[in-house]
């Protein structure tokens, strides 16, 4: 409750997380707000925004723009979150693996993610979705494949100091359970970086997905905030909202994800907490 | 100087190994996809051309083991034999070095406006910590992490090239006009304007946070107490002290980000039709042509090899204790 | 005329901390040639004096009243640029961390060069930075003066800062704790040095320190320190040996002797632990390309430990002792020898064949805020081994209740967690864990060297109590010869990974054979001193902090 407490001293967090809940309601209630598919013609094309009923204009087809950026948040935060927890999971087991273990284990894992973190991710990103075809699936595989290095490089520095830490040696002196220790001692004190790194990421995962469709790689069948921009970047200098109102959406998902991950780091770690203050 | 030698030695032989992977990576992926091996690397656009499938079918022994495509496969990488691109009608090879120039003009200004001003702007928020200047620096600092590159590349466009009509935005040079010359120079650093700063504003920021922040944590080492306490003046106390040593992660950390900098210029040369890898990429895709796709990860990939070994000869320059690691 | 005089100087402290000043009505000077030591706790404000004559206070904390009068001057009067022109000229500091007190990208002679060149006298700085190495006694001065500090020991690098600040000739030097992060041996050398050097030059010395020990070496006259205010002050001779204030008092008798007490021999019961030949060596460095290097942190390692005894191994930082205490209870796997327990190798043993001798060794660790899972409440920590090993619950909680009361905690104590706790709490929570699994064998690494010389005093008190009563068998790890001569039947000195000498406490203190054994047991600092009065019963620890007062984090009563 403490930490609930200096997450909401810090302003910038909670305009985030309320932004990121009124995304949140958009993307559910998007069936609710704009009835029918947002692939229909709701109106003529090119109308500018506030015209013809259409709060964001509409594109080239007279479809909604509006209605495609509520849609698109679907899109937008379930890939973002589910590529983000498969991320985690990965990048936790194997940084837990590398970081409990150590010697050659921790070298081979290490390896193998120093591997993952050199090669450009986007490119492997844009070659995976490409060669599996583009679909929610291979999107959300190649985003958590391209982005859990990060994640078990934490985790294994974490388990490494906290592994060394007197309170889990005297566990291993009272006798527990590798297992148990990792899952009583290391992991509960190795959480609270994970948490932040989890909403990070989440913000990487959204922009990736948005890169990914804007270069036409999204799911055919779903709209998507990338895609929305990348059809409106043609006819820009006629349809300028096509491209603004998307853009600001993603803008807006990604800056509110990253306000709330800086609140939790601060909230989780006081000591760094002080120098913000400062 | 002599422990050098024996570091970077070990670091080269590591980069090899890396782009041994990387070949090895990109094997697996041809046969990892779904269908015919042939179709993949033929991509769409060879699928319809039952002789040149045939024919890569017997360039990459595609009948044999895998173990033995695997060895194929790896000889004609390093014979720089990247595969041949049926729509274009040449070698992949032949087609990336021709587009690298761009690319490399486009990543290293980007790179360099990324580094300059982002560790500028961090180090003066550091010395300002509290005060609106270090405010303002945080949140643009924020603000451009949080934006997508593309888009700040279409906003950059419609306000510099719709609405101001001050920079051209589209290319690398301006094909109504056959320059030579200084004046090719001027057109080609024209052009260059918005995609680099757009390409660059992203890592401004990255760059930017990152040395605020580890120059707050320096500031609050032992050593930058005794510089004072020494009397040296703060502006030294924070040159000489502070910055060189938050400097060290910085280069490690743009070490790290290089891979995504090259990524990120297929985006921005999307955007700005910029004549690069980034855009033969691009195409590539739209025409569903794997074999250039694969060679564009690639060489990427051993731009980043070489461009982390330049990054460890840096590091290993400015930090005496280098052999211990 | 005093060359430094503060003068009733109050600082304040940030809103919400415990106290509302850093430091209150400090009044103390330093006259030319003298060393004046400041002594207290810590949190007792004396660095923080130290601090503001140098005008180095960090930001947040305001000076509320008072003067800091230097060679007639107002420090608190100056401009930051005329100060900074004072600091590294007149007056100079050293600090209590030496391996990071350097900067790691410079090479040691441009560090003191700097210190000469910002102050107008870089001209003969290739004269004279070799000349100030070699007066701290370093050898090879101009070879050292082109090295990085990563290269130098510790207390090569406090003799570095030394040079640094004697650069320029201060008139007064002002010195945190600069011997604490030292091994003993070290910190003797670096004190004759400060002596030395103070004595050539008339330079006027404020030494920070927390241990009595060091003033009895060092100090013309002590002010002690409690809580931001100072409680006595005078001539060395008087403080030290007629303390007036209750808390000087106090704090004198915490101070362990130094001299074993004379204590019936043991009773030779039979052997519990014998080690034989135990070898562990550490490899470092290596990977892929590269070849690493190897360290036998403990080699040929015998000792034997009969019942009911408690063996000290003593040794300096890096001697093996840690490694060795390590090994007994598998925590480090060495390569070779015998670990006998009642006759058993457990050496060879694997996890599971080892359980059952988990209940029978158990051990306290060193760092009060690192032995215990921040997230467990004190009654899951203490409950948990016998749960492991079968004890339904219930009973184990039962149980920890009762331990808690044994180490003299109260049993409300079972749903908090380790942040409520003070330092020397939280060491009794660690023995209480131990004790729950009823061991025969307790290994103790370290258990006071983290803890307040009062607190200290108590944990000591209470482990020599329950070890009594329980009949426990100890090994004892320290570095402090003080402390092994108070608690300790028997001794083994280590040095470089080995056992030098062992033997029973009074014989290795009173006839040294080893000439390493000597030079440890002369480099106790204030051996010459002995503490005045009978040692005083440890103050009820329910209600007391761990400054011996009561603080906020005591919330036990």
């Amino acid at each position: 409750m403490a930490l609930l407490r200096r997450f909401l001293r810090h302003p910038g967090a909670v305009v985030g997380a309320a932004v990121l809940l009124l995304v949140l309601a958009v993307a559910i209630l998007a069936p609710v707000l704009f009835p029918g598919s947002p692939w229909d013609m709701a109106g003529p094309p090119f109308a500018p925004p506030g015209e013809d009923g259409m709060l964001l204009g509409s594109d080239s087809l007279g479809r909604n723009v509006a209605a495609g950026i509520a849609y698109g948040a679907r899109v937008s935060l379930l890939v973002g979150a589910v590529s983000t927890a498969v991320a985690i999971l990965i990048g936790v087991a194997l940084g837990a693996l590398a970081g409990y273990l150590g010697g050659v284990v921790d070298d081979a894992v290490m390896r193998f993610t120093e591997f993952f973190q050199t090669i450009p991710s986007f490119v492997l990103a844009i070659l995976l979705v490409a060669i599996f075809t583009p679909s929610i699936t291979s999107i959300v595989a190649a985003i958590a494949i391209v982005s859990w290095p990060p994640v078990a490089r934490v985790v294994r520095a974490e388990f490494l100091s906290l592994r060394g830490r007197e309170f889990v040696q005297a566990a291993e002196v009272l006798g527990k359970r590798p297992m148990a220790i990792v899952l009583t001692d290391i992991l509960p004190n190795a959480l609270s970086p994970i948490i932040v790194l989890a909403s990070l990421n989440t913000a990487s995962a959204i922009l990736l997905e948005s890169s990914l469709s804007f270069l036409g790689l999204g799911d055919p069948n779903l709209m998507s905030w990338g895609f929305l921009i990348g059809s409106g970047r043609s006819v820009i200098r006629i349809a300028w909202w096509m491209s603004v109102f998307p853009g600001i959406a993603i803008f807006i998902t990604v800056l509110a994800l990253n306000l709330v991950g800086e609140g939790l780091s601060d909230a989780m770690n006081p000591r760094l907490r002080k120098r913000g203050a400062k | 100087m002599s422990r050098l030698p024996g570091f970077l030695l070990r670091r080269a032989l590591k980069s090899v190994v890396v782009i041994l992977a990387i070949v090895v990576c990109n094997f697996l992926l041809i046969h990892a996809a779904p269908g015919d091996p042939a179709m993949v690397m033929a991509g769409q656009s060879g699928s319809a051309d039952p002789q040149y499938m045939e024919q890569l079918r017997r360039q990459f022994g595609l009948d044999r083991p895998l173990i033995e495509q695997l060895w194929i496969y790896l000889k004609g990488v390093l014979h720089l034999d990247l595969g041949f691109s049926h729509r274009q009608q040449v070698g992949v090879a032949q087609l990336i070095l021709d587009r690298l120039p761009a690319t490399l003009l486009l990543t290293g200004m980007a790179f360099a406006i990324a580094i300059s001003g982002g560790v500028t702007l961090g180090a003066l928020a550091a010395r300002r910590v509290g005060t609106w200047a270090d405010s303002v620096i945080t949140v643009i600092a924020l603000a451009f992490y949080a934006t997508p590159l593309f888009w700040v590349g279409l906003m950059l466009v419609l306000l510099f090239s719709v609405h101001l009509e001050w920079l051209p935005s589209f290319g690398m040079t301006d094909p109504g006009l056959n320059q030579e010359g200084f004046a090719l120079w001027l057109d080609v650093a024209k052009h260059l304007v918005l995609p680099a700063v757009t390409l660059g504003l992203f890592y401004l920021a990255v760059y930017a946070r990152l040395t605020r922040a580890t120059m707050l944590e320096v500031a609050d080492q032992d050593f930058v107490k005794t510089a004072r306490a020494k009397g040296v003046p703060e502006g030294r106390v924070l040159r000489a002290h502070v910055l060189r040593n938050a400097l060290l992660p910085v280069i490690t950390f743009a070490g790290i980000q290089a891979g995504q900098l090259v990524g990120g210029s297929i985006l921005v040369e999307t955007v700005f039709a910029w004549p690069g890898i980034g855009r033969l990429a691009f195409e590539a895709l739209l025409a569903r042509d794997y074999q250039v796709l694969m060679g564009v990860f690639f060489i990427t990939s051993v731009m980043v090899v070489l461009f982390n070994l330049l990054t460890d000869l840096l590091y290993a320059l400015i930090d005496p204790r280098v052999e211990m690691a | 005329m005093s060359l430094l005089s503060v003068e009733n100087l109050t600082i304040g402290l940030p809103p919400g901390g415990d106290r509302p000043h850093a430091i209150e009505e400090v009044s103390l000077t330093v006259s030319p040639g003298e060393i004046l030591c400041v002594v207290g706790e810590s949190g007792s404000g004396k660095s923080m004096t130290a601090n503001a004559a140098m005008g180095l206070l960090p930001p947040g904390l305001p000076v509320k009243g008072g003067r800091i009068l230097f060679e007639g001057q107002d420090l608190l009067a100056k401009s930051p640029e005329e100060m900074r022109r004072l600091r590294g000229s007149r007056l100079a500091m050293i600090f209590q961390e030496p391996m990071t007190a350097l900067n790691p990208l410079m090479r040691v002679g441009d560090q003191i060069a700097e210190a000469l060149r910002v102050h107008g006298a870089g001209g003969d700085a290739a004269r004279r930075v070799p000349e100030l190495l070699a007066a701290v006694n370093l050898p090879d001065p101009t070879h050292l003066a082109r090295s990085y500090p990563f290269r130098l020991s510790g207390g090569q690098r406090q003799r570095v800062m030394i040079a640094m600040a004697l650069a320029l000739e201060p008139a007064l030097l002002i010195a945190d704790e600069p011997t604490t992060a030292l091994d003993v041996t070290t910190q003797m050398q670096i004190l004759r040095l400060i002596r030395e050097v103070q004595e050539r030059r008339g330079t006027g010395v404020m030494f920070i320190t927390h241990d009595f020990g060091v003033v009895a070496e060092i100090a013309d006259r002590v002010a002690v320190m409690q809580r931001g205010r100072i409680v006595e002050s005078g001539p060395a001779s008087e403080v030290l040996n007629a303390p007036k204030h209750e808390y000087t008092r106090a704090l004198i008798a915490a101070v362990p002797r130094g001299t074993p007490a004379s204590r019936e021999p043991v009773a030779p019961g039979a052997p519990i632990l014998a080690l034989k030949g135990v070898r562990k060596t550490y490899h470092r460095g290596g990977g892929w390309f590269g070849k690493g290097q190897s360290f036998q942190a403990v080699h040929d390692a015998d000792l034997v430990l009969h019942r009911g005894e408690t063996l000290g191994v003593v040794g300096e930082s890096g001697s093996g002792k840690s490694t060795l205490a390590r090994a007994v209870v598998r925590l480090v796997r060495p390569e070779e020898g015998e670990i006998l327990f009642h006759g058993t190798d457990l050496r060879p043993l694997s996890r599971e064949a080892w359980k059952p001798f988990r209940r029978q060794i158990q051990m306290v660790f060193q760092d009060p805020y690192a032995s215990l899972n921040p997230r467990r409440s004190v009654g899951d920590a203490i409950a948990e081994g016998p749960i492991t090993h079968g004890t339904p619950r219930e009973a184990a909680l039962e149980r920890a209740r009762e331990l808690l009361r044994l180490v003299q905690l109260d049993p409300g104590a079972m749903d908090r967690y380790p942040h409520e706790f003070s330092g020397g709490q939280r060491q009794r929570i660690g023995l209480a864990r131990a004790l729950a699994m009823e061991p025969e064998l307790l290994i103790a690494d370290e258990p006071v060297s983290a803890l307040d010389v009062s607190v200290q005093a108590q944990v000591l008190a209470l482990l020599a109590d329950i070890r009594k009563r329980l009949g426990l068998t100890m090994l004892f790890i320290t570095h402090d010869l003080r402390v092994a001569a108070e608690i300790c039947d028997r001794v083994a000195v280590m040095q470089k990974g080995a056992i030098v000498e062992q033997g029973p406490t009074a014989q290795v203190f009173n006839a040294p054979s080893h000439p390493y054994t000597r030079a440890l047991l002369d480099s106790i600092p204030g051996r010459g001193w002995t503490p005045p009065g009978e040692a005083l019963p440890p103050p009820d620890p329910l209600h007391r902090g761990a400054s011996g007062l009561p603080g906020p984090r005591d919330l036990i009563v």
